[in-house]
């Protein structure tokens, strides 16, 4: 009986794991690291850890918790409410139709996917936050965050990867 | 969409109401995404208090998180004096005998603004109070600049207070929650400060657009802004006290006239936040008017503080 109750929450922990690791990335995005010029282009970690689990795991990553995520970014970092959240969500919903090209595909292919998808999704968020304010925010550091977040991809896909092999090996 | 169900069409009904399922869901999750963006548009109130009740929960957890940065920042910085230990010496030997020249300078013009200041009758400025904060978290990604610190209302922090650090200006506390404050850049789209630039002191207001060196934008017609003007804070129009140093101008051509601020924001870890809310808005003062008419040859304080009003 409590060994049972033991295992269930064992899997439930397990099935949080993605979700608490993309909330880790995003906290970690946001911590002064004091490095001059950093913070301004550093890398959209939460963007990648969604793409990966929404790609190997949607059943850990559902669109709903995405939304969440976006919304605690936005309110964290300050953006107008939605914004991140929406862009996520796009995310979410460009992994889902393309799961079929990206999957059992070589790492250079993921990566090409994900450059696209990454483009395409800041680029988005800089739309709505001129929108948003109705001015041009300048397109140069967006395009700098775009360039940081595709070459971090790799290493945080390593990462993720180990966790997710991980996670497949106990469960 | 249609796409994804040309790919689909072999599947059967169910497969095919799920992914119309998917589909509906996302238009749902988009379409309230939107609705919060329009609501955060019109109901600025809710939607601040919300993101201040988020943070006040997150700030404990991004309190221990940004200790090992700090620390480590710390230890480069440590490092790095020790190297440049005789270069550092040496200009800090320049940087006094210039020092001792400008004390003499100050010491000079102090005896005479005291002097003056009993001639006009002057009421001095009340004391502001100072509190000390660490920086907990700086988002200042590309959209926004904002920090975020571990002092709120419980500490005596309060929406409008003046973040300093030893260097000038950085920003406007815009928001506080019992334990959380949120320090708007200099930097941020939606900052302005209202400044003096240069020895002329001509007016200007100092507008962020998010990139690293924000612009001057309502300058004055006529004025001779030229690079290597010192920028400081004018205290037109309230929210800024007079006299905070905010940088000095680096680039003027015919579009743009940029500032490099005098803080790195980059490095900062601690702020001093700043009540001047009794200086910015003082109580009744009866001897402004007379200041005003009788300090109008006075290009220092008296005639600021007029503008002030």
């Amino acid at each position: 009986m409590r060994s049972r109750v033991l295992q269930q929450l064992d899997t439930l922990a397990r099935n949080l794991v993605p979700l608490l690791l993309t909330v880790a990335l995003l906290l970690a995005g946001i911590l002064p690291l004091h490095i001059t010029m950093l913070q301004s282009v550093a890398p959209l970690l939460p963007l990648i850890a969604v793409f990966y689990w929404t790609l190997y795991r949607p059943d850990l990553m559902p669109a709903v918790a995405v939304f969440a995520i976006g919304l605690l970014q936005d309110i964290l970092v300050g953006l107008p409410i939605g914004v991140s959240a929406c862009v996520l969500v796009c995310v979410h919903a460009a992994v889902n139709t393309q799961r079929r090209f990206l999957a059992g595909k070589s790492f250079a292919i993921l990566w090409l996917g994900f450059a696209v998808v990454a483009s395409a999704a800041l680029l988005l968020g800089w739309l709505l936050t001129c929108i948003y304010y109705v001015t041009l925010v300048t397109p140069d550091r967006v395009v700098f965050q775009i360039l940081t977040t595709i070459g971090c991809f790799p290493i945080f896909c390593r990462l993720l990867q180990r966790c997710r092999l991980s996670l497949a090996e106990r469960a | 969409m249609p796409d994804h169900f040309n790919a689909e069409t072999e599947t059967t009904m169910p497969a095919a109401l799920k992914s119309l399922a998917h589909w509906l869901m996302y238009a749902v999750l988009v379409i309230s995404a939107g609705g919060l963006i329009l609501l955060g548009k019109v109901d600025t109130v809710l939607i601040e208090r919300v993101r201040l009740q988020v943070s006040d929960t997150v700030v404990p957890i991004l309190d221990v998180l940004s200790i090992p940065g700090d620390i480590a920042a710390r230890g480069v910085g440590w490092a790095r004096h020790w190297i440049d230990l005789a270069e550092e010496n040496d200009r800090l030997r320049r940087e006094r005998d210039e020092l001792m020249r400008w004390q003499a300078t100050a010491k000079r013009l102090e005896a005479e603004n005291a002097g003056l200041q009993r001639l006009l009758n002057h009421v001095p400025d009340p004391a502001a109070t100072y509190r000390s904060a660490r920086v907990i978290a700086d988002s200042s990604g590309i959209f926004a600049q904002s920090m975020m610190i571990n002092a709120g209302s419980l500490d005596g922090i309060d929406k409008g207070q003046i973040a300093l650090d030893g260097s000038g200006l950085v920003g406007r506390v815009v928001g506080v929650s019992p334990r959380a404050g949120r320090v708007l850049l200099l930097t941020d789209l939606n900052s302005r400060v209202p400044v003096f630039v240069g020895a002329s002191r001509f007016r200007a207001v100092l507008a962020g657009d998010n990139s690293g060196q924000p612009k001057l934008i309502h300058v004055v017609p006529g004025a001779a802004i030229a690079v290597g003007d010192a920028v400081m804070t004018s205290g037109i129009a309230g929210g800024f006290p007079p006299g905070l140093a905010v940088g000095v101008v680096v680039e003027v051509d015919d579009r743009r006239i940029s500032v490099a601020l005098n803080v790195d924001f980059s490095r900062l870890e601690y702020v001093r936040v700043v009540d001047y809310a009794s200086i910015v808005s003082p109580p009744e003062r009866p001897n402004a008017l007379d200041d005003r008419r009788s300090g109008g040859s006075l290009a220092g304080n008296p005639a600021q503080r007029a503008d002030a009003r």
